[in-house]
């Protein structure tokens, strides 16, 4: 019994109900739906009042309703509905006073309520413009805020470009500032120039104006003594179109020259450049691998068919560069060979890289990577070969210089033969001579003799005969014919056939000791030696 | 290394013949020739005036000299003192002269470069060449744009008519006109005949970095130009086997054209700082004398005294990174001394010695078979000139005191010239055989003969 029921009374007029509603369908808020339905459930239409308020009361239970009015209103504050001195009657006066208050705080109410939902309206409505404002604001701080990234963004940029403007600004002010000085170097160069032609111009001016003036003329003429020869002795030869066209030739032979001469160079370096790419080539080609077969590795699939290829190719190459052919295919063909080649080698070095690092990183699963025993083993072998390389080189250059030393030697003994056999012929000869020699002498020795005997028949005939004439003339064939030589004579030929006489016995020592004399002497020497002695 | 005494000079005109036996040195307006070894006087000539040039003849027989100042050449025989010849260019005026390749031609150049005249001394004829180029180079000695192959077959001529220019080549034997071709140069500089003979290199005003390259017979081989609008080529020089051609510019490098491709083979810099550690640079340090004060007697004896004064000086060895003396040039002169100005190879082509005008005191040379800088010498004053020896790489350097240095690929010397009193080296001049070397001062000379097997 304590639920306050909204019984509104039924005797609000239309009017204002009508005025609520059009005053609720104004501002109309979700809020006030509720309030609303609040509004008009204990509004509605009376169309049958009776029904309704007969509700609470029957004809059966009006004494426990008057009570429980009775009670309910002296709670609230309202006088009893009973009389005071009789609680079975019913105060009339009370019970419209009741009713009359009730009416007034009904009114009261209903105004207040009226109130509290214009207001409460008013706030929602309010609310609801707040929250739109609210809505718009933040809509409106949010634009803005883009806003201000676009803008600073903007900033940015045209700070960037304020910048790079600036820069270029700089820049430009350089390049004018380098070109204004150059101007001015140029302008100063120019005024120079320009000064130095004025100033020849007025000298020419002068000289004009002095040569207008100078009556007497100086003669321009050479003064020579003789003319000389020209430097190659010949004569000057006229100038004739045949002179001009060879001098033509002249030109374009010396140009010609010139010209294959380079060619020639060119030529020789083309070939040199040539050999050695070659032998690059072979010398890559030395270093790869050879061809394996092993499927995994798909590298060196790829190498093996290509290096049959690429040696294939090589011998090509080499069959045609031994007739020298150098046109572009040749050429090409070289330079993608060559480059072929460098790669294969720079993936292989890499791929020998990556197998090194691997096994330092202790990976051993390939059996392509030599192991450090193996290969400490195979540095061994290859120690040992060339300490057995070395020895073989000494043993061999050793045993050649025996065999030189041999050979010397040989040819030493051969000379020396040679000599013995020479020194034989010399002394050979000498002896002959020496026996020659002494010949000479023992024929001398006869000779002397015979002259001697012959001078002393001579002597005794002449003497003989100059007792009988003495108009004969004798004429000793040493002498000469003269008469008074022939006095000389006489006297030379006694002195010559005493010399003789002792000349004989002189010779046979001298003859002694011909045979004593070293046997270096000449025959010659001996002679003139022979020839002092009589002269003595 | 024996030094002769000193002789008078005047002009820096001393040159030695080219077959290597006599000396012809100029004393103001006379002309004496000697023997070489023992600088004995063989001939005495008398000239009319002051002169300014001398040139031997080809075949040693002649000399000619020049007096700018009066017009007139003077040619003497060697082998007849009393031969005389005169060319009197009279009103024309003479600004240049010089011997044709075969000895019996004389080639002058008129005042304003108006003509080349051709006086002949075999024959009457005479003749003339008309609208030569001055050619404003200052490391070449001529001033006109002539240029005679090596084997003097052939004399290129640079022309200038109607404000363009041309090239004239002609067969020196007869001078014929062989060819006549124009240049695609704005104003030439400078042309020059590679050794061979048959390619002429032809260059533009240092305005325009422009350098062509003409075939013998007139056809133009290629062109190079390494950038535009700054100051361009400032030297020139072909290697002796005319495999390449080395190009200074002002912007202080030299590149190197082969002569296959006609394109540039390499670049070398010259910058201030030396890093690369496998470059020796040798720095010439002054060595103080030490004076012993006891045994100075006063007055100090002549010999003395110069050695007193003058410095003894020597190579060090710098330690890299080496940074050299630069000198910042006037920016607003014209000709400005910045850039390669002395280019040379040496005979054997192993070579090259450049000069870079922003550091005067260095000098670069460079190796050519492996394209990179090899020593730099750091010398105390501004180089005046390099040559190199005729037969052998070596080097000989003047700086403008009174020493004389030398380098070669053993090593590197400075030696003092024995001379009392002032001896400054202006120039110096090889004997063809690479013997000895004449020093020139500006009023003496003296010779330098240097031993046969020279090494440091």
């Amino acid at each position: 019994m304590g639920d306050w029921k909204t019984i509104t009374v039924p005797a609000l007029s239309s009017a204002s109900q009508t005025a609520l509603l059009n005053t609720s369908e104004k501002k109309m808020s979700p809020s006030s739906l509720n309030m609303q339905q609040v509004l008009h459930s204990p509004l509605p239409l009376c169309k049958s009042p009776h029904s309704f308020f007969s509700a609470f009361c029957t004809d059966e239970n009006v004494e426990q309703s008057i009570s429980y009015l009775d009670r309910e209103l002296t709670t609230l504050g309202f006088p009893s509905l009973y009389s005071e001195c009789n609680d079975k009657e019913l105060n009339v006066t009370s019970i419209i006073n009741c009713m009359n208050e009730l009416l007034v705080l009904q009114r009261k109410n209903l105004r207040a309520q009226e109130e509290v939902e214009i207001q409460h309206l008013k706030l929602g409505s309010d609310m609801d413009h707040l929250q739109n404002c609210y809505a718009k604001v933040k809509e409106q701080l949010e634009a803005s805020r883009r806003e201000i990234m676009g803008l600073q963004e903007r900033d940015r940029q045209q700070q960037c470009k304020n910048r790079n403007l600036h820069q270029l600004l700089k820049n430009e002010k350089d390049e004018v500032q380098k070109l204004q000085n150059i101007v001015a170097s140029r302008a100063t160069q120019y005024n120079h120039d320009m000064k130095r032609k004025e100033r020849e111009y007025n000298k020419l001016k002068e000289r004009l104006h002095q040569l207008v003036m100078n009556k007497k003329d100086k003669k321009i003429a050479m003064d020579v003594l003789n003319y000389v020869g020209r430097v190659d002795g010949k004569r000057g030869a006229w100038r004739t179109g045949k002179t001009e066209a060879r001098n033509e030739e002249e030109m374009y032979k010396v140009l010609l020259g010139s010209y294959e001469q380079r060619q020639k160079q060119l030529l020789v370096e083309n070939a040199e450049l040539k050999k050695v790419l070659q032998q690059m080539k072979k010398e890559m080609i030395s270093l790869l691998p050879p061809q394996k077969q092993k499927p995994k590795e798909r590298a060196e699939d790829g190498i093996g068919p290509v290096l049959s290829d690429m040696e294939e190719d090589a011998v090509e190459l080499n069959k045609e560069n031994m007739w020298e052919l150098s046109c572009e295919t040749v050429r090409e063909q070289l330079t993608n060979s060559i480059r072929k080649q460098w790669r294969m080698l720079k993936n292989h070095v890499e791929k020998l890289d990556n197998q090194v690092s691997r096994a330092h990183s202790g990976a051993l699963n390939d059996s392509d990577v030599i192991s450090r025993e193996d290969h400490e083993l195979a540095t061994e072998k290859l120690e040992l070969e060339i300490q057995q390389c070395r020895e073989m080189i000494k043993t061999q250059q050793q045993l050649l210089q025996d065999c030189y030393l041999l050979e010397e030697r040989e040819r030493l003994q051969e000379e020396w033969k040679l000599f013995r056999e020479q020194k034989k012929n010399f002394e050979r000869e000498r002896r002959s001579f020496t026996e020659a020699a002494i010949r000479l002498g023992l024929e001398r020795k006869a000779f002397e003799e015979d002259r001697g005997a012959w001078l002393k028949q001579q002597f005794l005939s002449m003497t003989s005969d100059h007792k009988n004439s003495e108009h004969v003339k004798t004429q000793s064939p040493f002498s000469g014919s003269s008469e008074p030589d022939n006095q000389l004579t006489n006297f030379r030929s006694r002195q010559k056939k005493l010399h003789c006489l002792s000349s004989i016995a002189t010779s046979e020592d001298l003859c002694q000791t011909i045979q004593h004399i070293p046997h270096n002497s000449n025959s010659s020497a001996v002679l003139s030696t022979e020839k002092s002695k009589p002269k003595q | 290394m024996n030094f002769s005494e000193v002789f008078k000079l005047s002009g820096l005109l001393c040159r030695v013949s080219p077959d290597g036996k006599y000396l012809a040195s100029c004393v103001q307006y006379r002309l004496i020739v000697r023997d070489v070894n023992n600088l004995q006087i063989l001939q005495l000539y008398s000239c009319l005036d002051q002169i300014q040039y001398i040139e031997w003849s080809s075949d040693s027989l002649f000399i000619l000299c020049a007096m700018y100042k009066r017009g007139i050449v003077q040619v003497w025989s060697l082998e007849q003192p009393d031969w005389h010849c005169k060319i009197d260019e009279g009103s024309a005026g003479l600004v240049a002269s010089c011997w044709s390749p075969d000895g019996r031609h004389i080639l002058n150049t008129t005042e304003f470069h108006l003509r080349i005249t051709v006086w002949s001394l075999c024959t009457k004829s005479v003749s003339y060449i008309k609208y030569p180029k001055a050619c404003q180079h200052d490391f070449l000695i001529s001033l006109t744009g002539i240029a005679f192959t090596k084997d003097g077959r052939y004399m290129a001529l640079a022309e200038r008519r109607d404000c363009k220019d041309f090239i004239s080549l002609f067969v020196c034997s007869d001078w014929q006109l062989l060819r006549h071709f124009d240049t695609e140069t704005q104003d030439l500089a400078g042309i020059e005949w590679a050794p061979n003979g048959c390619v002429l290199a032809v260059w533009d005003t240092c305005l325009e970095y422009k350098i062509l390259l003409y075939s013998l017979d007139g056809r133009l081989l290629s062109t190079y130009s390494a950038y535009e609008w700054s100051l361009g080529i400032k030297s020139v020089a072909w290697s002796p086997s005319s495999q390449f051609l080395a190009i200074g510019s002002y912007d202080e490098k030299v590149r190197i054209l082969n002569h296959v491709t006609w394109k540039k083979i390499t670049e070398f810099e010259h910058p201030a700082t030396i890093a690369n550690p496998k470059i020796i640079v040798y720095k010439e340090v002054e060595k103080c004398p030490r004076v012993e004060t006891e045994i100075l007697a006063f007055p100090p004896a002549r010999v003395e005294a110069s050695s007193l004064f003058s410095t003894q000086s020597k190579y060090d060895i710098s330690q890299i990174p080496v940074s050299l003396q630069c000198v910042k040039p006037i920016a607003d002169r014209a000709n400005p001394r910045i850039g390669i100005g002395m280019l040379s190879f040496s005979p054997d082509n192993c070579f090259l010695a450049t000069k870079n005008d922003n550091i005067p005191n260095a000098i670069w040379i460079w190796d050519v078979q492996k394209l990179k800088l090899f020593v730099v010498l750091e010398q105390l004053y501004a180089v005046q000139l390099f040559q190199w020896d005729p037969c052998q790489p070596r080097l000989a350097i003047c700086t403008g005191n009174s020493k004389v240095y030398l380098w070669s690929p053993a090593g590197c010397v400075s030696v003092q010239v024995p001379v009392e009193g002032d001896f400054q080296v202006l120039s110096l001049c090889w004997h063809s055989n690479g013997d000895c070397m004449a020093l020139l001062s500006k009023d003496n000379f003296c010779m330098c003969y240097l031993e046969k097997e020279e090494g440091k």
